[in-house]
This record gives C-alpha cells, structure tokens and sequence, in this order.
C-alpha cells in the first residue's frame, strides 16, 4: 500500500532575554549547577513570578514576521505534573489565549519548490531545569540554571509531508529566528529543539492516522532520521496487522531508533488553569506598531533584494540569505571590495564556504572577518593577483598571516601585469623553444588553441605562477601569430 | 518604667516611644516576658525571637534618639507564620515547612523592618492557613484567651489571640475567606482585610493566590491604620499588588459620620444567624444611627453561593500552589525514599495533615479534565456575580455592615470532626474575598462572655472609610477596650 506521511512540529526557541522570563536571574548558559536561579527559580514558599517584558517584545516579533494574528490579550496558566527539575510543581505556560495566533510560513524544499506552512500558534512559557543521572551514584542530581529561561514554542499545522520537508521546515524557524535576533538558536545547548508528531494514512485518505510524538530533537539531521525511522517503525506495525498507539516517543541518536516514553493512557492530566499570581497581557496597537518596527529585512525579502539588486541568480541570492550573518558579511564583501557582487557571491560561497564546513565553524567564528575577505576579492578584481593565487592567499589568511595585501607581499604574489616586463619573459620562452614555435606557426588554426597551452604553462613557470594569465594569452597571440 | 504598657494601644506606646516614658528595649522585653509566661495557656507562638527581637529593640531606640522614627519604630509585633521571615523558622503551621528556615524576608516584613517595627516572634496559625478553628496546626490549637475551652477562630488564630490576650500590641494576619475578620470577632479585637492587590503578597506563602491578602490585627481601628500604613504599597514582585497611592490611613479617622449610608444584607441576618449575636449587631447598628449614619436594607441575592464557590476556587488553586512541597528541594523528605514516586508520596503524606489533603484532592477534582467547566469554570462565573451583588450594593450605600460569624466562638473539638459546619462558619466572610473588597471586624459586645464581631465591607481601596467608621465606633464603645480577666 501507499502511505502519505503527515508531520506537525513543535518548536521550542529559547528567548534571548538577559535575565528569566519571570525572574530576575540570568540567561547565560553553562555556569556551575544551581547558581544562576534566584529564589522565583527555586519555587521558594512565597516567591511570586513578574513577566519579562522582553520576552513579550521578542514573541510578538516573532508573530509579525509569519504574518500572524497577535493576541492582544493573552493569558499564562500553570500546567501541573510533578517531576524534580520542575520546582514549582508545575509550569507556567499559556494555554487558551497564546501572544501569537494564526500564522504561516514559505519554505523552500530540496527540489526547488516553495511550499507555504500553517503556523497553528506560539506561545510563551518556561523551561525546566535539567536532572543529572550520572555522578550521583544511584541518585539524581538537580541543576535549575535552566528552570525559567523564557521559550516561545511554535506549533505547525500539520503540513509537512516528508522527514525532508519537516526538516526544512526547522531551518527555515531556525533561520528565522536568528534573523529577528530573538534567539542564538543553539541547537548544542538546546536553545532549538524540536518535537514531532508523526502520522502515516493511506495516500487519498482524509482522515488523519495515529500520531506518535517524538520529543527533543535537537538537529537537522536527527528530525530527518527520526522522522524516517518512526515511518518504517508505523508502517510495519500497521502491515504487520497492527495499529499505532498514541504515545510519546524518544528519538536515540546513538541507535538511530525511538522508543516509547508513555501512552495516552499514561498521560498526565495538566489539570491547566489560569495563573493566579499573573495578570493577562494586555496589549495596544501602538505597542504592536512599535515592536513592527524594530523588525530586520526577513530572509525571503532579503533574497528578492539580493537578486534585484546583485543581479545574483536564484541559486545564489537563496544560499546567501540562508542567515542573516551570511548574508551580512555578503553585502560587508560587496561594499568595501568594491567588486562585481557575482565575483563576491563565487568566492564567497565558494573558498570561503568550503573552509567553514571543512573546519566545522559557523562564519561568526570565521577566522577571516568579511572586512580581509573584501581585501582579497578587491585584489582579485583589480588583476593584482590572479584566482589560482587568491586561493593560496586566502589558505595563508586562514592560517593567521594576515591581511591578503600583507600575505601578497610578504609572499611576493604580486601578479605580473606590465606588458614590457612579460614581453621580454614572452620573448626568452621563444627562442628557447624555436622548434615549438615552428610547429605552432605550421599547423592549423584549429589546433593552435591547444599548442598556446604549452608556452602559457613556460611563462607561468618561469614567473612562479605570477603571470597575469589574461595579459600573457593576449601578448602569445600577438607575437606567435605575428 | 510603668507595668501597664501592655493595656496601651500602639498609638499610645508609639508616643510613649517618643516622649522617653520606656525605650523599646523595656517595652520588648515586657512583651517577650508576657508570651512566655502564656505559651503554655495560649499556645499563640509558633517561634519567639527573643533574641532577634532585643537587638530589632536597641536598634529602634537608636532610632527614636537620633529622632528618625518611622511610624512604629520599637513597637513590637508578631507575625503570622505564613510570612518568609529571612533566618527564621517559617512553618506555615505545617510539619511540611516545619525544619524550612526563610532565606528571605516577605514584603510585609521587609516593610515592618524599614520602619523600625520590632519582631516578637511567628504566631500560630492552621495549616496553610486552611481552618477557621486554629486546630488544624502542626503545633496545636491556640486558645481563645476569654475561654481557654473555645476556639480562638482562624486561620490567624495566633495573631488574634496574641493580641487579645495582650501579649503583642499589634499582629499581622492573611485572610483568605474570612482569616483575619473571623478570628478577630471571636477574640474581640480589630482586624482589616484590606482590597485584594493593596499588600504585596511577595512572600507570603500562599494558599488561595487570588483571594489571599494580608492585613494588620490590633485592639483598635486607630492601630491598625497605623499598621497598615507600614504595610501597604505597591511591590513590583507581586504582579497583583496595586500602583494605585496609598493614602493616609490616619488622615480621615475622626472623620464626621452624619450622611453616611449603610447598607445591611438581608441575607445576612436570616436562618443560621444567632439571636443573640443578631442582638449585639442590632445595638452596634444603633450605635452607628446615633453617630449620624442613615441605615438601609440591601440585598446580596447571591450570598448563598459563597461557600461553595470559595471551596471550588481556593481549593483548586491551593491544589497546585502546595505542589512545589515535594520534599526535593526544602522542607520536610521522608526517610529513605525507595524511588521519586515514593519520596513524593511519603513526603507529602507525612508532611501535610488532613484539612491540608483533603482541600488539595477537592481543588486537583475540581481542576481535572472533563470536570474543569462544571466546577472550576463554573465557580468563576459565580464569582462574577458575587461581585455583581456588591458592585450594585455599593451604588446605594457607602459601607455594607453585618455579623463577621453567624457565633460565638465555639469549643475546641465541637467542629474538627465536621468539615461542613466549619466552612460555616465563615459564611459572612468568604464573599468578601471572592470580589477582592476591603473588610473589616469591630468588637461589638459578648454572648455568654465571648466577644462578637461587627463586619464592615468597603467598597474597592476605600480602607480609610472602613477605619475611620471604625474609630468613631470606638470613640463611642469600649469594647475593643476590654482584656480577659486572666491576661489583664
């Protein structure tokens, strides 16, 4: 039988606010356990929460930018479960009234075309802290650092129809929100995680099939692959004369596998209900207006741009707004080279690119900052050096030696373009292979554009390679056929 | 230094503070030296911070030489035990919190502190300020100093005993459904409720966060707008604590009365009412005609729904604010858990008592799913009404006066074993908390040689009106004079 595969995501970002999102406490991320959570943290008898209204500021900035409907007035209510990295005995969370509605969102998938996601909702809560299973020989230690770090989790309709769509879908939020600077979109410190409920149906059929969720993944690669391997897991459970049960499911990257966490029946009732100690979050036009303006060019606007403007073609203009710190240090490459915006993008997503991903660093860390880039795409446009030494220039800047104009002069790469000068190189090749320039000037013209190769290879030899490539074909077509 | 200190109200101690008639340090120790000499009887304490309070007390004489007093620089005050007090024990009434020492001060302690108020010690109260009895403690009942067999009424019992008795001048109470009013007429002294949002409650360990409130318990009106001036304010730890300016408590307080409307309840002199309380409130209703008040028969239609409301909302919302009492981070862990179910069922099956338990499986029904609209959902929109009622009683009267309790105090045992006639007994009381009004508890006169209260409901941040009618009623009786004979 044919299955069609039904995906909903549920994203959790963690807001890049200073401080909780109902205490005071710091955000930072890795101090020693238990020493970034204030008394709110704790749970403390008595300790009453207070709303970060940065939190607010940066969720309703998320909704503008998927066009959705704003809550203008929204409501926190507690979810209760016991668990020991949960202090207060339950979570603040919102239920009802969510600070974003109905939105949506064009992700672009592998084969080139765009399809547009439904946004159900995105709502804002806490985070728990973390429970630490080992070194504590048979018991669990309680780390609550993380307890209250604000999260805006972002709840898809069920529109994904493959492990591939779902997972370009997570990098198209994750791109996003990156772009509004609402999150560093950690993935390795669970700034981005991911949840997804995962349904298979018979291809025509209407109704939905039973989901299972599978919670916290925390990569592009494993949603891919947990995805798939939940698929297999619902298909041959359901040939198999079987049927899927409703539960929640562990994705184990180590084994490539998921596992059951609970059933339906296991669930917890939240028994949810409207925080007491909060007062709903009433907001104006003005205040919506306000935080309007404050959004970034979005990616999809960006690209456009990039293509209007650079003249880029698709391919391109796409690659480079994939982040706005790429896209960044595109445009800082194009203004200070002063170069053709298509010879930036090359070398760009070319040597550069191939650096980052062959040393596994994201280009923030990039050991060449875009201001040295555009120095060596300016030499490359002003015939200073040639591609071949460019990308030796760049390996050097790489490696820490400097600007490319100091790697160019200390390396003596400078390219040799004045025509006196490769003349009399020009000149010395010749009549030291009197006999190639005899069978060059005897054959036919068709076969001279391979014959040509030879002299060019002697005069780069005999200039190191510094040869300005352009200048020597001209003067070889001049003086051989002259 | 004179030995009747303990029979002047605050405003009297504070000018004796000023004039050098004592210093706080004698006036501490007098007190300290009372409450030890009634523990045994009385039972008001849950901790007294002797030593605490003889350094609060040099402190505060400090003050008053230097001429920086505050409004009650070197008064000695007991709190409810319900309040964070930082280094202190802070038990809640509870076996849960009984080994959990604060580290922090609650608002309204913070507040007592900055004005040079002295902490005699943590007053008993019921368990999580769950009771009407004070018999729901860890520590035991407190007695009610007019009849050591009775109750004393809660859950404050402690503060209003402690005051009754003459042992602390002035204590600080919550009420949720009646905790300060109730036990204040069973012990026949003044205490305030006062608008929900105008304490913070930064620090107060909570029972039910949407009607919780704490308010000042004293002899008379006048010391407790004393108290409540220190207390009230806006706190912005509590998202519910009000902006709005606090006013002058003491401003308005003798305050002519001529004009002002009274609105009494019908409902709230009908079937279950006392005769003879529903006498003493008549004379104290005289009392007030004769100072110039117009007195009107109002309705609160839906009186009758308050009760069970309150034991939809409070419940349910205590369900979820005693669950971070778990036994993992503070307060009591059972021994040797076997796994994290047991640590949490042992440690909350130990930890709580039985009112405790049974308001937390009422409020976790009400909350469940497939019953949260017919109760919790249900009760709010109730609620609304409730609200209603006084929202259209106040546009014909200026203050709503009644009984605070249907009784007398009643004898220690006579309702433990009844949940139903104990919820009872705050039937006049536990509306007022549902629509967040201010309310308040004048001693009125006695049956049977127990005290009786007179309630009075303001209308939303209308303190000033409640005091200064209950000055002028104080001014005009003096009931809230009297001291039982034992501690006089």
């Amino acid at each position: 039988m044919a299955w069609e595969i039904v995906i909903g995501c549920e994203i959790h970002v963690q807001l890049a606010t200073k401080s909780k999102i109902f205490s005071g406490a710091s955000t930072a991320y890795g101090a020693e356990p238990n020493t970034q959570a204030c008394a709110v943290d704790l749970g403390l008898p008595g300790v009453l929460p207070v709303f970060n209204a940065d939190a607010l500021a940066k969720a309703v900035k998320f909704g503008l930018a998927i066009d959705a409907e704003i809550g203008m007035r929204s409501v926190f209510d507690r979810k209760n479960y016991f668990y020991p990295d949960l202090p207060k005995g339950y979570q603040i969370s919102q239920m009802d009234y969510p600070i974003v509605g109905v939105g949506e969102i064009d992700v672009d998938m592998e084969d080139g075309t765009t399809k547009r996601i439904g946004i159900t909702r995105a709502h804002l809560e806490e985070d728990a802290g973390k429970s630490l299973h080992e070194d504590f020989q048979g018991m669990t230690g309680i780390d609550l650092n993380r307890a209250g770090t604000p999260l805006l989790e972002i709840v898809s309709d069920p529109d994904l129809r493959s492990s591939k769509e779902a997972a370009a879908y997570m990098r198209k939020i994750h791109s996003l929100v990156r772009y509004l600077e609402i999150s560093d979109g950690n993935m390795q410190e669970g700034s981005f995680r991911c949840d997804a409920n995962v349904s298979i149906r018979p291809v025509g059929q209407k109704e939905f099939g039973t989901r299972a969720e599978i919670k916290n993944i925390n990569s592009f690669r494993f949603v891919e692959k947990a995805i798939d391997h939940e698929v297999e897991r619902q298909i041959a459970v359901i040939e198999s004369g079987g049927r899927v049960v409703q539960e929640t499911r562990l994705y184990d990257p180590d084994k490539d596998e998921t596992r059951s966490m609970r059933s339906k029946e296991e669930a917890n009732d939240y028994r949810y209900f409207p925080d007491p100690d909060l007062l709903p979050v009433e907001i104006d036009d003005a205040y919506v207006e306000a935080i309007r303006k404050t959004l970034p060019e979005l990616p999809d606007a960006r690209r456009q741009r990039f293509e209007s403007e650079y003249s880029l073609p698709e391919y391109d203009a796409g690659l480079l707004t994939a982040s706005r710190e790429l896209a960044d240090y595109f445009e800082t490459v194009v203004k200070q080279s002063g170069a053709e915006a298509k010879i930036c993008a090359n070398w760009v997503m070319g040597e550069l690119s191939a650096a980052l991903n062959r040393d596994t660093i994201g280009i923030e860390a990039s050991p060449v900052n875009a201001e040295n880039f555009a120095g060596l795409v300016k030499r490359i446009a002003d015939d200073t050096i040639s591609g071949n030494t460019a990308k030796k220039v760049f390996e050097a800047m790489w490696a820490g030696e400097g600007s490319a104009d100091k790697v160019i002069d200390a390396k003596g790469l400078k390219q040799i373009s004045d025509s006196g000068a490769l003349e009399g190189i020009i000149d010395e090749v010749m009549s030291n292979n009197s006999q190639q320039v005899e069978n060059y000037r005897n054959a036919e013209p068709d076969k001279r554009g391979k014959m040509i190769g030879f002299f060019m290879g002697q005069v780069m030899k005999a200039t190191q390679g510094k040869a300005n490539p352009g200048e020597v074909t001209k003067l070889l077509n001049e003086k051989l056929n002259g | 230094m004179s030995n009747d200190m303990h029979s002047k109200t605050i405003s009297e101690l504070a000018i004796g503070l000023r004039n050098g008639d004592f210093s706080s340090e004698e006036l501490t120790r007098s007190y300290l030296d009372r409450i030890n000499a009634s523990q045994e009887r009385l039972n008001a304490f849950i901790t007294v911070t002797d030593e605490q309070a003889m350094k609060q007390a040099q402190a505060a004489d400090q003050r008053i030489t230097a001429g920086d007093s505050g409004i009650l620089t070197g008064i000695p005050i007991a709190h409810k035990d319900i309040f964070c007090t930082d280094g202190v024990r802070t038990s809640c009434g509870s076996k849960m919190l009984d080994p959990f020492i604060a580290p922090y001060d609650a608002k309204v302690i913070e507040n007592f502190q900055n004005d040079g108020a002295v902490m005699l010690g943590k007053t008993n109260m019921d368990e999580f300020a769950m009771g009407s009895s004070n018999e729901t403690s860890f520590y035991g009942a407190v007695k009610n100093p007019w009849a050591l067999d009775a109750v004393p009424g809660g859950s404050s019992g402690g503060s209003a005993a402690a005051v009754a008795a003459r042992i602390a001048p002035g204590a600080t109470g919550t009420d949720t459904g009646g905790s300060i009013r109730q036990p204040a007429a069973l012990c026949g002294i003044t205490g305030i409720k006062p608008t929900y949002g105008r304490v913070s409650r930064y620090g107060m360990i909570a029972y039910a966060s949407s009607l919780d409130q704490a308010g000042p318990m004293a002899a008379s009106a006048e010391d407790c707008a004393m108290m409540l001036q220190v207390m009230a304010g806006f706190d912005k730890r509590d998202s519910t604590s009000s902006e709005r300016d606090v006013p002058d408590y003491s401003a308005d307080l003798s305050k002519d009365l001529s004009g002002m409307k009274i609105g009494l309840p019908k409902e709230y002199f009908g079937e279950g009412l006392d005769g003879d309380v529903a006498k003493v409130i008549e004379t104290a209703i005289d009392e007030y005609k004769k100072l110039g008040a117009e007195v009107v028969e109002i309705s609160l239609p839906n009186t009758h729904m308050a009760v069970p409301t309150y034991y939809v909302v409070a419940p349910a919302e205590c369900s979820s604010n005693l669950s971070r009492m778990d036994g993992v981070r503070f307060g009591h862990r059972c021994e040797d858990p076997k796994d994290l179910e047991d640590l949490y069922k042992r440690s909350r099956g130990e930890g709580f008592g039985t009112e405790v338990k049974r308001r937390i499986l009422i409020g976790a029904y009400a909350l469940s799913s497939g019953y949260y609209d017919a109760y919790y959902l249900k009760a709010q929109r109730v609620r609304n009404l409730i609200s209603e009622d006084f929202k259209q009683a106040f546009e014909k009267v200026d203050l709503i006066m009644g009984p605070t309790t249907p009784t007398p105090a009643f004898n220690l045992g006579e309702k433990s074993d009844d949940p139903l006639a104990m919820y009872l007994a705050d039937i006049y009381t536990i509306a007022v908390n549902l629509a967040g009004l201010p309310g308040m508890s004048l001693p009125a006169g006695f049956v049977n040689d127990r005290p009786i209260g007179l309630q009075l409901i303001g209308n939303y941040f209308e303190e000033s009106r409640l005091l200064n009618a209950g000055y002028k009623f104080q001014q005009a009786t003096d009931w809230h004079q009297k001291i039982p004979g034992e501690f006089a």
